[in-house]
């Protein structure tokens, strides 16, 4: 019976690990991959010094932000979502919604920063080959994104890594509530302190073994991308 | 009849002229060879034909219409093809390359488009290729898929900047065959930039030395270079 409650919680924490930071990978891919993509082309447009200087700003910015300490977006995903709050009116706190909105602010930058490092490192010359064999300024940046396929896919499973593993986070604004907040690396903190290491060190493979398909997932696609 | 004029046409590049009021014309169907050292303008004036840069000054026309190089310029750029001196290809099949400016366009039925990519790659002797991720390919079969890519839409006017630099014998004759056929039986406009004199003497109809950003002579390759060469024409 306990073995049997024991599982169920592990599996329970195992699965909210995966749906709190797959949604927010998810939906943070849909924001990140159109404007890391925009700013990835800036740097196909003019070479005006007013362009220049706004493109390193946004560019500075993106990197700063892809730093996030998780503690701090915690405390301000808490301040907006408590009671006294600007957004408290919600009912996020201490909800996986409250996690995923973390994670969420966590990922956008990263996602952002790894796209538009990969589409910005796609050869000039390639969209001119693509406007040269007439295609509008669309397709030619639809080609262009093709070409930078892999570190898209890379900017993901980056976010993905980051997000599965972080804790500091996620334990302000979900509260760490055990059988619906609590996620693998919250658990392993509670754990640890109350001493059940055979549960912390369960949860602790189980991460790592998460991380370990995500890494090799990420291996193999850059061997299979990397341009021949 | 004037297929291309280019009048007075200058190129500035923080402060420095890299063509110097370039004026020449070429007629329907010729084959036009440029001929200069490096850093003479070729491959920029190559580019504004291209419609890839804008010039600083000057005129451009093809077919007698003017070029505004501050419009869209897809419609016209669908009319010429071009093949540069870095061979670029995509990350995808040799088909898929080649088959990339037709699909583009999206006129094409998959089957018309397919014919034309197999016919295409027979005629540069990269048939059984079509599966090969392009970037696997040798600089020779590299530079034949793009000389492929640049005439599957059968374009009017073709621009080559030393197409043949860089490459051995073998793939140098299956480039010039194509481009002798594709002049001769398309009557397809051709302008290439080439170092390679014996070149000249092997497919100009007229030769046009650039130095320094200036066209300096303009004629056939006799009237050019003094002698007639025993391969001309």
């Amino acid at each position: 019976m306990a073995e049997d409650l024991f599982l169920q919680e592990i599996i329970n924490i195992t699965l909210l690990s995966l749906r709190v930071s797959g949604t927010a990978v998810l939906m943070g891919a849909l924001i990140g991959i159109p404007v890391g993509t925009y700013l990835g082309f800036r740097q196909f447009k003019g070479k005006k010094t007013m362009m220049r200087l706004v493109d390193i700003m946004l560019k500075s910015i993106v990197n700063t932000f892809m730093g996030l300490p998780p503690v701090a977006v915690g405390l301000v995903v808490y301040l907006l979502l408590t009671t006294s709050g600007p957004l408290g009116w919600l009912g996020l706190l201490y909800t996986p919604a409250a996690m995923v909105i973390t994670q969420l602010i966590m990922v956008i930058p990263i996602i952002i920063g790894v796209t538009m490092s990969a589409v910005g490192s796609v050869e000039k010359s390639i969209k001119e080959k693509a406007l040269s064999l007439g295609a509008t300024e669309n397709q030619a940046a639809w080609l262009v994104l093709r070409e930078a396929r892999v570190g898209v896919l890379t900017s993901i499973i980056v976010a993905f890594g980051a997000a599965i593993s972080e804790v500091g986070g996620i334990m302000i604004s979900g509260g760490n509530i055990r059988w619906l907040t609590r996620t693998l690396t919250t658990a392993i903190v509670v754990e640890t302190e109350l001493g059940n290491f055979n549960m912390a060190l369960t949860l602790g493979a189980i991460l790592l073994s998460i991380a370990f398909v995500i890494n090799l997932a990420l291996t193999i696609l850059q061997l299979k991308g990397s341009r021949r | 009849m004037i297929a291309l004029e280019v009048i007075n046409l200058s190129k500035e590049y923080s402060g420095r002229l890299v063509l110097k009021n370039v004026t020449f014309n070429v007629r329907e169907g010729e084959f036009f060879v440029i001929v200069g050292p490096n850093g003479s303008g070729k491959t920029t004036l190559l580019r504004i034909l291209d419609l890839l840069e804008d010039p600083t000054s000057g005129k451009v026309f093809f077919d007698g219409e003017e070029v505004d190089y501050s419009k869209d310029r897809v419609a016209l750029r669908r009319k010429i093809g071009m093949v540069f001196q870095q061979t670029l290809l995509f990350d995808m099949s040799v088909y898929d390359n080649v088959a990339y400016p037709l699909k583009i366009r999206g006129a094409l039925t998959k089957v018309d488009i397919e014919q034309r990519v197999m016919r295409m790659l027979e005629d540069v002797e990269l048939l059984g290729f079509e599966q090969k991720n392009a970037l696997t390919l040798s600089g020779g079969e590299a530079q034949r898929v793009a000389l492929a890519q640049a005439l599957v839409t059968e374009p009017s006017f073709l621009l080559l900047d030393e197409p043949t630099a860089n490459l051995d014998p073998k793939n140098v004759s299956i480039v010039e065959g194509v481009l002798s056929r594709l002049n001769r039986e398309n009557k397809t406009t051709i302008i290439m930039t080439t170092h390679n004199m014996f070149q000249v003497e092997r497919l100009a109809q007229r030769v046009a030395i650039l130095n320094e950003g200036e066209i300096k002579t303009i004629g056939a390759f006799r009237d050019v270079f003094g002698y007639q060469s025993p391969l001309a024409w």
